[in-house]
């Protein structure tokens, strides 16, 4: 049986009728079309699907499409203003902070929201903040630095 | 004016902005209209005969198009040594082994299409331990060859033999020789991104596949091998590369799973996506080559080493893929690491019923140079030598000409090894020992001029400039994010005169570039970038050709403009010799002038208005302009003593580290972790450092995390959860330290530095184990459990 749910994404809202066991991350990618958010684990362990929900970051494979109803989600599509990249994004570009860049959406978001709690964090603070996104390429050095500088900006 | 402009700075990765936004299109994001998914049903059993399979259920499954098995397509062998077929139709030798594959409509569908298909089984008697598979009477794994003859043994007709001088000799010369046994296990890539792709025919049975390949011209070559076979002889294919979600040697060889798309696709006529799923990646994907080694090796009163003698027993897994040749790779460091002159190594890979193994990131050279630098570090003990002095002792030189005949034109190895024991303090931490801590360290070398293992190991590029001053850079390799578009533009820009933001690339696709061997062996940025500056050349000397002709109508043009608007002005008198001549003139950051006045008021001129003029100018005089390059070294393919200079340059480098070792618990902390690397020249500092850092934490977890756990054949561990790697909680204080003493053959002087990092890593975390503890863990990875066990063994 479908279900309706109301939710709102990146600021535009969006009724749509699911099967209950749809995950969010589903519901993004497949559903609303949103591709930045990734599937890397599909099982809550790498944050390659980190979206913001209520500006708390989830690992969207894990989270169901229903437990969205009401609530505000933003992905990485969500960040750019007009033409404008988000500090977060900038830095990560003048830090070196992707190499492949599939698990940096995630981060990015990760980031995102614990820069909001955490607006003056220590590196160690940041790379605690990060621990559930796993990266393989970047060794994370890099991904802590543009995340500090990053901190400076917002 | 040898000074660069974008040579040597770290230029922002702002080519891939698509990245950060979400936008970046990798497979798992890519659809085609009318695409169907696969999916792919594999073995229940480790060794088994096929009986029956029944896809009737399967078949009446609303939703699904098509179901393969080995019944329905040729049975065309593929593989390093044709030991297996696409579908498996009457024997299945492991777990991974591909038995049906369905398209359907959804994911979803092709899955629950999976559970409806019934095949029926007979068990066979499994070998899964490489020695038991050795002795005779073992169960065998292949029964016949790729022709049909029959085979007595599970040992892979693949005899890996080096010898160099004479072993007797360098032990009548030894005075301290020690006897070591290491061994190395799976561990797998862990690209984040998913393998997948999807192909896709047109109505005349010609394929476009998209994939993630860092060999697209070898791939396509295999594609269009296995057409030959199954009647699409003749027929066109195009592989072109999605954004790829890493690759660290994963995708260097032609999956299973790609032919079975191609299959699927041919046979529903539409466009099939396969995605891998996380557990998929963990079982059915090959991972690192696991191996035994037996190593002795001897020195002389002096610490000058005698002989180094190793035997080595490879798991194979039950087919060849490109895990059965990481031999020839481990002949570099156990034949040229340090300077030894009497070697012989030998390698054994046999048949199991185990997954078998693929490339990864350093090839064979990690699990080698484990058991190099373990083994240095108790020879050095024997002989009572600071295991630093001991590598010192018998470091490479610029000059030096190994025993596998590789040419070692610059070396910073004695810098590396240096500055780990400045860095590390380590006189003083050898001295004033403190209890449960210590300091380890290992070398490497490494390819990093490219590896002539084809009859070509070269790269074409082509390169055109358009009439708005816009350069498109066609190069061969594929990016799978390390960087290439940034560092290739930045070399692009220096050697043609132009402006990073003006340079565009496509990469990853055959029907846009020439011949590459691969985006392989550290050998990119080596290769195109060479491609690139001669390309340069090129295109800059058209570009000048133009500049004579039209700069003197140009100014002279701008000269009349003036005088039309003030009638007072009074054209200079030039002399316009000066810029007569193309090979007199020069290009730099968008402006020719003439070289012999760089600033010349009148006779600089922005590149763009000289492409803008000379272009599109009527008929006979348009042109365009346009240049290609191929560039292959001079390098030699190993012979068939397996000697030859393959590359270019070697890449030489050192890690050290310091560790705590909790003797309660077993946890090892890496208190400090120096990597210093010999890089030739660092083309765009910081993204090198992210290939070093990246390089470093999968080589930490190489040496105490990481094991895809096997039993009896089937991977136990197949999520994120249960395989450890590194997080960013787990804080590795690295310092890397560049060294570049510039290489002659480099791309302003560059070497490649992709794999190095991670190669010393884990032996050196070992030793310095050994350091704090007095136990030396010999199998990789080197976990509490193992530490606890054996300070229990030596109380
Ligand atoms: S894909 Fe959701 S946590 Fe890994
Ligand atoms: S950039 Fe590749 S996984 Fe993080």
């Amino acid at each position: 049986m479908k279900r309706s749910v109301l939710l709102t994404v990146n600021g535009e809202r969006h009724e749509v009728l699911i099967e209950p066991n749809l995950t969010l991350l589903e519901l993004l990618r497949e559903g609303l079309n949103l591709k930045g958010a990734k599937e890397a684990c599909g099982i809550g362990a790498c944050g390659a699907c980190t979206v913001l929900m209520d500006e708390k970051p989830v690992n969207a494979c894990i989270v169901l499409a229903l437990e969205a109803e009401g609530k505000e989600i933003e992905t990485i599509e969500g960040l750019v203003k007009g033409n404008d990249l988000h500090p977060l994004q900038r830095s990560f570009i003048d830090h070196y902070s992707f190499q492949c860049g599939f698990c940096t959406p995630g981060t990015i978001m990760t980031a995102k929201a614990f820069l909001h709690r955490n607006p003056k964090p220590s590196r160690d603070e940041v790379k605690n903040g990060i621990a559930g996104n796993i990266c393989r390429c970047t060794g994370y050095e890099n991904i802590v630095d543009g995340i500090l500088n990053a901190a400076k900006e917002i | 004016m040898s000074e660069y402009l974008y040579v040597g700075k770290s230029i922002p990765r702002t080519i891939e902005t698509d990245k950060v936004t979400g936008r970046a299109i990798y497979i798992d994001d890519l659809k085609r209209p009318g695409m169907l998914y696969g999916k792919i049903l594999y073995s229940k059993y480790a060794h088994a005969k096929i009986k029956n399979i029944d896809k009737s259920k399967a078949e009446k499954l609303p939703g699904v198009r098509a179901i393969l098995t080995g019944y329905d397509i040729p049975d065309v062998r593929v593989g390093f040594i044709k030991d297996q077929t696409v579908l498996k139709k009457d024997v299945v030798r492991q777990f991974r082994d591909e038995v049906a594959a369905v398209a359907a409509i959804s994911p979803e569908i092709a899955e629950e299409a999976l559970g409806l298909i019934k095949v029926e089984y007979e068990v066979l008697p499994t070998v899964f331990d490489p020695v038991e598979a050795m002795k005779e009477g073992a169960p065998l794994v292949h029964e016949v060859d790729a022709r049909g003859r029959p085979l007595k043994s599970n040992i892979l007709p693949l005899p890996w033999k080096f010898y160099a001088g004479d072993i007797e000799t360098g032990r009548k010369a030894s005075a301290y020789t020690v006897k070591d046994s290491v061994s190395t296990t799976w561990v797998n890539q862990c690209c984040m991104g998913p393998s997948g792709c999807v192909a896709e025919f047109d109505m005349n049975n010609n394929l476009t596949l998209y994939d993630q390949t860092n060999v697209i011209h070898l791939g396509k070559q295999r594609i269009m091998e296995y057409f030959a076979q199954i009647g699409l002889k003749g027929k066109k294919v195009r592989v072109v590369n999605a954004i790829v979600g890493g690759s660290f040697g994963t995708k260097l060889d032609t999956d299973i799973y790609e032919f079975i798309c191609m299959q699927l696709a041919l046979k529903t006529r539409k466009p099939v996506k396969i995605l891998f799923s996380r557990e998929e990646e963990f079982f059915a994907l090959p991972p690192r080559q696991p191996a035994i080694f037996d190593i002795e090796q001897g020195c002389d009163k002096e610490g000058r080493l005698t002989f180094r003698k190793c035997e080595a027993l490879l798991d194979n897994g039950a087919y060849t893929s490109w895990g059965a040749t990481t031999p020839s790779v481990m002949m570099m460091p156990m034949s040229s690491l340090y300077r030894v002159p009497n070697v012989s190594f030998e390698a054994t890979c046999v048949y199991t019923n185990n997954i078998y193994c693929q490339a990864m990131r350093g090839y064979g050279n990690p699990q080698a140079n484990f058991a190099v630098e373990t083994s240095m570090d108790t020879l050095a003990e024997e002989a009572g030598i600071d295991p630093a002095e001991f590598r010192l002792i018998n470091r490479n030189q610029s000059g030096d000409e190994t025993p596998q005949r590789l040419k070692i034109t610059s070396c910073g190895l004695e810098e590396c090894i240096n500055s780990v024991k400045e860095k590390l303090d380590w006189d003083k931490k050898k001295k004033d020992k403190k209890k449960a801590r210590g300091v380890g360290m290992a070398s490497l070398i490494h390819v990093a001029g490219g590896a002539r293992v084809y009859m070509s190991d070269g790269h074409g590029i082509m390169i055109k400039v358009d009439q708005n001053g816009c350069v498109d850079v066609f190069e061969s390799g594929t990016d799978q994010g390390q960087g290439s578009p940034t560092v290739i533009s930045q070399i692009v820009a220096e050697a043609l005169g132009f402006k990073p933001e003006d340079i565009s690339l496509t990469m990853g696709d055959t029907g846009l570039s020439l011949w590459d061997a691969g985006t392989h062996a550290s050998r990119h940025t080596f290769m195109a970038g060479n491609a690139a500056i001669r390309c340069c050349e090129k295109v800059k000397k058209q570009i000048l050709d133009m500049a004579v002709q039209y700069m003197p109508k140009l100014i002279k043009g701008g000269f009349k403009r003036k005088k039309r608007k003030d009638p007072d002005f009074v054209q200079p008198d030039l002399d316009y010799s000066l810029i007569s001549n193309p090979e007199d003139m020069d290009i730099r950051d968008r402006m020719v002038f003439p070289k012999s006045d760089p600033d010349h008021p009148y006779f600089k001129m922005d590149v763009r208005e000289i492409v803008r003029s000379g272009l599109h100018v009527g008929v006979g005089d348009s042109r365009v302009v346009v240049a290609e390059e191929f560039y292959d070294p001079p390098t030699e393919m190993l012979d068939r003593e397996m000697k030859g200079n393959l590359s270019m340059t070697y890449a030489f480098g050192t890690t050290g580290v310091e560790v705590e070792v909790d003797e309660e618990t077993g946890e090892v902390t890496i208190l400090k972790l120096i990597a210093a690397h010999d890089v030739g020249k660092a083309i765009n500092p910081t993204l090198l450092l992210g290939q070093v850092y990246g390089a470093v934490y999968t080589g930490v977890g190489y040496g105490l995390t990481e094991e895809i756990k096997v039993v009896n054949g089937r991977v136990m561990n197949p999520n994120f959860r249960d395989y450890k790697m590194l997080t960013a909680k787990d804080v590795i204080p690295i310092t890397p330290v560049v060294v570049e003493p510039g290489d002659e053959a480099g791309p302003f002087g560059a070497k490649g530095i992709g794999e190095p990092g991670l190669v010393p890593t884990a032996p050196a975390i070992a030793n310095a184990i050994y350091d704090a503890i007095g136990v030396r863990i010999t199998d990789l990875p080197i976990t509490p459990e193992k530490i606890l066990t054996a300070l229990n063994d030596k109380q």
